[in-house]
């Protein structure tokens, strides 16, 4: 009864400006923070001169590596296992790496400050081009870390190398293909930053913070800090967008909350849009190498892959502990494939921090990207139309579940359904016809297909932790006596609409109006522990907790009721949101008077204490997968390389839609990170290391002009696991997409004889790939 | 977020007032208009001037949009959105509306001027080229009075302009003649970019040839926002797509592109090629 | 310098440096923290307010710029507790969903229908070309604001 579309309950605040995100907390006596970074990509610190700065009247502290070197808070841990600085005190590692934090009154005295802090650099060899960090004579970025003589982080494999090799040896056809999935940044609108208020009486620090993850943070810092947990509240207020750049811990938090313990005052520092860019987690940053073997009549037998991780200079990604390539290893994708096999070898550089960052599923945007390139190019080897290749490979209904090659059990699916709807709504064939009329004209016209399966909803607490913490979420719901509820969850929305969707989930089950249930979020004092939201984990992790919640609250109602209608439980059925007895609707009893009596003096049966409410930990027993099949229609101009996105179809299958509006909304934002990160979003360095994408002015982003107007269209294939069939929707097309733009661009290159171009298909680069003169598009054009 | 340093601050009532206040604060001071270049450069700290001299309530005198004596005047302070949406230049030069249209984006063109583009000399903007292509002239006003440049010598090398020290930019003319036609074609990496290249184009037809041919290029290193050569070539000709990818091919020859992020230097020399030829068959068709 | 600044209809007087920018003074000096800052560099949009009706980056115009001017901001489009059709449109349509973009684009929607009362789907993706929305992908904003000039017709 509450599920379908419904109004935001959160749109109220923001239509009137009255949204509260990080930077509109105001505490009295607040000082303010501002970081000096590194200009240098690799150099060695020789000294740090904070006189001057100090000397300012407006300055309160100047805080530097050395200072965190005596409260032992100079290196902080990563979320993969390894250390990070948190401000530099023999090197710095990459261009905007955090030097010094200056607290001063205000904002702009702060700033000033920076410029009074003379910090004298040794500049060092850098390493840029990740496929240059294992080279013998490399300089060792991490020379920090006992024993280290090179850049090496990890090899790490999954798959049937054996099985997987034969297949090839064997093989009628095998095509290989090198890709670069370039290095881009989620970008939200909102930067990071952080409110530190240490409260030295208390003994308690309260943290404002844009946080994907609150409950994570607050026991990190305890970690950290040494500080009592239960002294530390973590309030993640509303979120400006996340998309996975707001999962991990920055230096700049820790040194909010250095310079708040330092000053005895609240300190909030907000970083700048070129901080962010430079210093804040990264995505992607593979280089790929795919390799798939087939029959000539186009059966895909095999499919492997290595790849080279570039992890920047301190190995930051953010991925359950056993999974140091996130979940690239699906990268077998939608298709019914006998074996598959990858390397993977993370490596230092001299850049940022980060990975897995931006609406990716933990890596499944790189493995999805991969396959579906591959077939695409195995497709023009063949000589076979890339939708039918598809068809002839999709796994089939009756498949699931299915366990693939690399060890995934994908739950359900109906594939060629949602291929086939995707192709009817676009006008495949008629889309076909008129390429061919346009080819004979001379016009370049493409057309891309992609089919992907995401793996969402980590995950099962005895495969997945983050830094030891295993991801299972609470979930806490509470009936007021007049039968208003209240959920408390601990994950935290960053736009995706948590407030209205949960309480719908709660409505659904108790059979109350969705906007009688309020939803508590984004605080540590005032919610469950869990591990936060990102990689799609909301509905399949903390949703399912709401529902369980739900339903355990509603069989104590049950117990309730029958005391109400002096019936044994057993007698009663719940039915049009009411329990009753059996045979006898009318009598039956609504959530609202069950609540209030049970805060009544109605005796209640042995074993019930009264009141209406519950508390739950939802451990998911899998994952869940969301799939989907996109086709992008795009038109080249020949004569400048520039790409226009005509239409873009999306059929996905998220399983149940709680609130389809919203399901339609998450679509339409990753669909646009797509066509982003196909055609424009970019992190180039030069061979110094100097960041080439800084600002917005460099690090593009699509505006309405570049974005069509989505087509979209669904299947519903429901989850058997989660308790209402949902899986996940959140990164599905961001995930999906950008291997359809590229496909379609590389299609409208057929003439050319084109079969790969990477990303960002930038109008220079479409030119020189026309032109046999494809540039790196990581690197600085030669 | 990033900030300004410090400066001082005044508000001139009167052009007069301008070129006192910049005598009185000299070399260091920076007029402002729209401040959509300036202030993000003083926000990064790459400029620093101890003041500022802010022209913006001179729209009376500076923000006119006329034709007079045969020449379409535009004063400095026209706002790109004012130029956009004045019939008067873009019924005369519809190269102004192509080029409005992909400078910056609306919110920007509401605030950004005219003269502070031309005054900026960035290498790659686009109303540099526009003018140059127009053969537009400007007029500068100083202590001693008003004189004029041409817009081709306007630009003196990159962030360099012939405003001398105590001098204002107040207006641009533009020669009007009949049987005219123009366009502007612009590559850009995104909506709202500045251009990966860019050439303008005015054509003068006179008993079916060309009289006058005026080609403006950006961000391509062409010498003066102009093609002179490849004008030389068209003028005399009959119109014609042969004649105009001569003049592409030609100005593409005498351009000095150099790769940036926006792209390699062989394509920016294909762009002024191929952008230089449509722009012409444009503005030929327009005529 | 002392300057007197009309936000949303009310005189406000301050003293600033002039180096203070106009979003720091509607969020900072009077507490408007409807209008937001994403960019330094006049790229994102999410700091537009109307300057005299007209809607400007606020992150790179002086607030000694505005000083004897009328600003809104989103905390203005509410008349009398009557929501701007736009603001009602955004909420019909998901035209928003961090909420970051919207009080910029709320301020450019409304005038744009200021001036156009019945733009087509090109007009409005052009006029909202220079503010980034990274949720929506734009669909929804656009139908917003086509839902704003239905409900003024």
């Amino acid at each position: 009864m509450s599920y379908g579309p419904m109004h935001r309950k959160e749109d109220a605040r923001f239509i009137r400006g009255r949204g509260n995100y990080t930077d509109d907390v105001r505490l009295p006596g607040m000082l303010y923070g501002a970081i000096l970074r590194s200009p240098h990509a690799h150099a060695r610190i020789v000294s740090v001169d904070t006189s001057a700065a100090e000397a300012h009247p407006k300055v309160r502290a100047v805080i530097t590596g050395q200072t965190l070197a005596g409260l032992n808070l100079a290196w902080m841990p990563t979320l993969s296992q390894d250390t990070q600085a948190v401000l530099a005190t023999d090197k710095v590692r990459f261009q905007g790496q955090e030097v010094a934090f200056v607290v001063a009154e205000d904002a702009y005295s702060a700033r000033d400050a920076l410029e009074l802090i003379d910090v004298e650099y040794e500049p060092l060899d850098a390493v840029i081009d990740a496929r240059n960090a294992l080279d013998p004579g490399a300089p060792v970025i991490r020379d920090d870390l006992e024993g280290r003589t090179g850049n090496h982080i990890f090899d790490w494999e999954a798959g049937d190398r054996a099985r997987t090799d034969a297949l090839f040896e064997q093989a009628e056809v095998t095509v290989a293909q090198d890709m670069i999935y370039p290095r881009v940044h989620p970008a939200p609108l909102e930067t990071c930053g952080a409110l530190a208020d240490f409260d030295k009486v208390t003994g308690k620090l309260t943290v404002w913070c844009p946080t994907q993850a609150p409950h994570a943070h607050r026991t990190l810092y305890a970690m950290v800090a040494g500080l009592p947990e239960h002294k530390i509240r973590v309030i993640s207020p509303d979120i400006g967008g996340g998309f996975g750049g707001k999962v991990g811990i920055y230096p700049g938090y820790v040194c909010a909350i250095v310079g708040s313990i330092v000053t005895g005052k609240p300190v909030k520092w907000m970083e700048d849009r070129s901080e962010n860019l430079m210093s804040t987690a990264f995505a992607r940053d593979y280089h790929m190498r795919g390799e798939v073997a087939a029959t000539r009549d186009g059966r895909i037998q095999a499919i492997r892959v290595k790849v080279l991780a570039d992890h920047g200079a301190f190995n930051g990604t953010a991925q359950p502990t056993k999974f140091p390539a996130g979940f690239f290893h699906v990268f077998s994708g939608s298709y019914d494939i006998e074996a598959a096999h990858c390397e993977v070898t993370g490596v230092y550089t001299n850049k940022a921090p980060g990975g897995v960052a931006y609406a990716c599923s933990f890596r499944v945007t790189e493995a999805v990207y991969l396959v579906e390139r591959m077939v695409d190019v195995l497709a023009a080897e063949l000589g076979l139309d890339p939708a039918e290749l598809r068809m002839r490979n999709l796994l089939k209904p009756e498949q699931f579940p299915y366990t693939s090659p690399t060890g995934w059990e994908y739950d359900s699916g109906d594939y060629p359904k949602a291929l086939r709807l995707a192709m009817d709504m676009a006008g495949y064939d008629k889309l076909r016809a008129e390429q061919a009329d346009k080819r004979a004209r001379g016009e370049l016209m493409g057309i891309g297909v992609s089919f992907f399966t995401e793996a969402v909803g980590a995950g099962p607490r005895k495969h997945m932790d983050i830094l030891g913490l295993g991801m299972a979420d609470g979930a806490e719901l509470r009936v007021h006596p007049t039968g208003k509820a209240v959920l408390r969850v601990s994950c935290q929305s960053q736009g995706q609409g948590h407030e209205t969707t949960f309480a719908q989930i709660v409505g659904q089950e108790l059979g109350i109006p969705a906007d009688d249930v309020e939803v508590v979020h984004g605080d540590t004092d005032q919610t469950p522990f869990g591990l936060g939201t990102y990689g799609s984990r909301s509905t399949p992790v903390s949703g399912a907790a709401a529902a369980l919640v739900s339903r355990k609250v509603r069989d104590r109602a049950k117990i309730v009721a029958a005391a109400m209608l002096e019936a044994s439980p057993d007698d009663l059925e719940w039915a049009d949101g009411k329990w009753s007895v059996v045979g006898d609707p009318s009598a039956g009893r609504s959530m609202a008077e069950i609540a209030l009596a049970a805060h009544s003096n109605l005796e209640l049966p042995d074993g019930v204490e009264g009141h209406l409410d519950a508390v739950t930990v939802y451990n998911p027993p899998n994952l869940t997968y969301p799939f989907g099949a996109y086709i992008c229609v795009v038109d080249v101009d020949p004569g400048t390389g520039q790409v226009k996105v005509r239409r873009f179809v999306a059929v996905d299958d998220c399983g149940v839609r709680i609130n389809p509006m919203i399901v339609e909304g998450q679509i339409h934002g990753g669909l646009a990170d797509g066509v982003g990160m196909a055609l424009m979003q970019v992190m180039a360095f030069d061979e110094d290391g100097n960041h080439l994408g800084a600002s917005f002015m460099d690090y593009l982003l699509p505006t309405a002009m570049e974005c069509p107007s989505w087509e979209l269209g669904a299947t519903v294939t429901p989850s058997p696991t989660h308790p209402i069939g949902a899986k996940g929707v959140g990164e599905s097309a961001t995930v999906g997409s950008p291997a359809a733009v590229v496909n379609a661009v590389v299609d409208a290159l057929g003439p050319y004889g084109v079969r790969h171009a990477d990303m960002p298909l930038t109008p220079a680069n479409v030119w020189r790939v026309v032109n046999g003169d494809p540039f790196r598009t990581d690197l600085a054009i030669p | 977020m990033q900030v300004p340093a410090t400066f001082e601050y005044e508000r001139a009532d009167s052009v007069t007032h301008a070129l006192e206040l910049l005598e009185r604060y000299g070399p260091e001071a920076r007029v402002v208009a729209g401040g959509h270049s300036l202030i993000p450069m003083m926000k990064l700290r790459l400029a620093q001037p101890e003041a500022l001299i802010d022209i913006n309530g001179l729209a009376a005198e500076l923000g006119r949009i006329a034709v007079e004596g045969g020449e379409l005047a535009i004063g400095a302070l026209v706002r790109h959105a004012e130029l956009l949406e004045s019939a008067t230049a873009t019924d005369l030069f519809p190269i102004f509306r192509d080029a409005e249209r992909v400078i910056a984006d609306p919110i920007v063109r509401n605030r950004g001027t005219v003269g502070g583009s031309l005054c900026q000399g960035d290498p790659s903007e686009d109303l540099s080229a526009v003018f140059a292509a127009l053969r537009a002239t400007a007029v500068i006003q100083g202590p001693g009075g008003t004189r004029t440049v041409p817009v081709r010598l306007f630009h003196e090398g990159p962030y360099e302009t012939a405003v001398g020290p105590g001098e204002l930019l107040i207006q641009l003319r533009v020669p009007v003649a009949p049987g005219t036609g123009s366009a502007y074609e612009k590559v850009e990496r995104r909506v709202g970019d500045w251009p990966v290249a860019a050439a303008g184009a005015v054509l003068r037809v006179e008993d079916g040839v060309i009289a006058q041919a005026g080609i403006g290029l950006t961000a391509v290193g062409a010498a003066h926002f102009c093609a002179p050569e490849a004008e030389e070539h068209l003028t005399g000709r009959p119109p014609g797509a042969e004649a105009f990818a001569e003049a592409g091919r030609i100005a593409a020859e005498h351009c000095a592109p150099s790769a940036d992020q926006r792209g390699p230097a062989d394509y920016k020399r294909h762009l002024a090629a191929e952008l230089t030829r449509r722009a012409l068959a444009t503005a030929a068709g327009r005529i | 310098m002392r300057i007197t600044v009309t936000v949303n209809g009310q005189p406000y007087t301050r003293d600033v440096e002039p180096r203070l920018l106009l979003v720091h003074f509607l969020r900072d000096e009077l507490d408007l923290t409807g209008t937001h800052w994403g960019c330094d560099t006049s790229n994102c949009g999410v700091c537009t307010v109307q300057l005299d009706g007209v809607p400007v980056k606020s992150c790179t115009v002086l607030a000694v710029m505005a000083d004897g001017h009328e600003v809104t901001t989103v905390e203005g489009l509410e008349r009398d507790g009557e929501l701007d059709a736009v603001q009602k449109g955004f909420v019909e349509c998901h035209g928003l969903q961090c909420g970051f973009c919207t009080p910029g684009m709320l301020l450019t929607a409304r005038w744009l229908l200021d001036r156009n009362p019945d733009p087509d789907e090109g007009q409005i993706r052009e006029a909202i070309s220079g503010q980034l929305c990274r949720c929506t992908g734009y669909e929804n904003i656009v139908r917003s604001i086509r839902w704003a000039a239905e409900a003024g017709r």
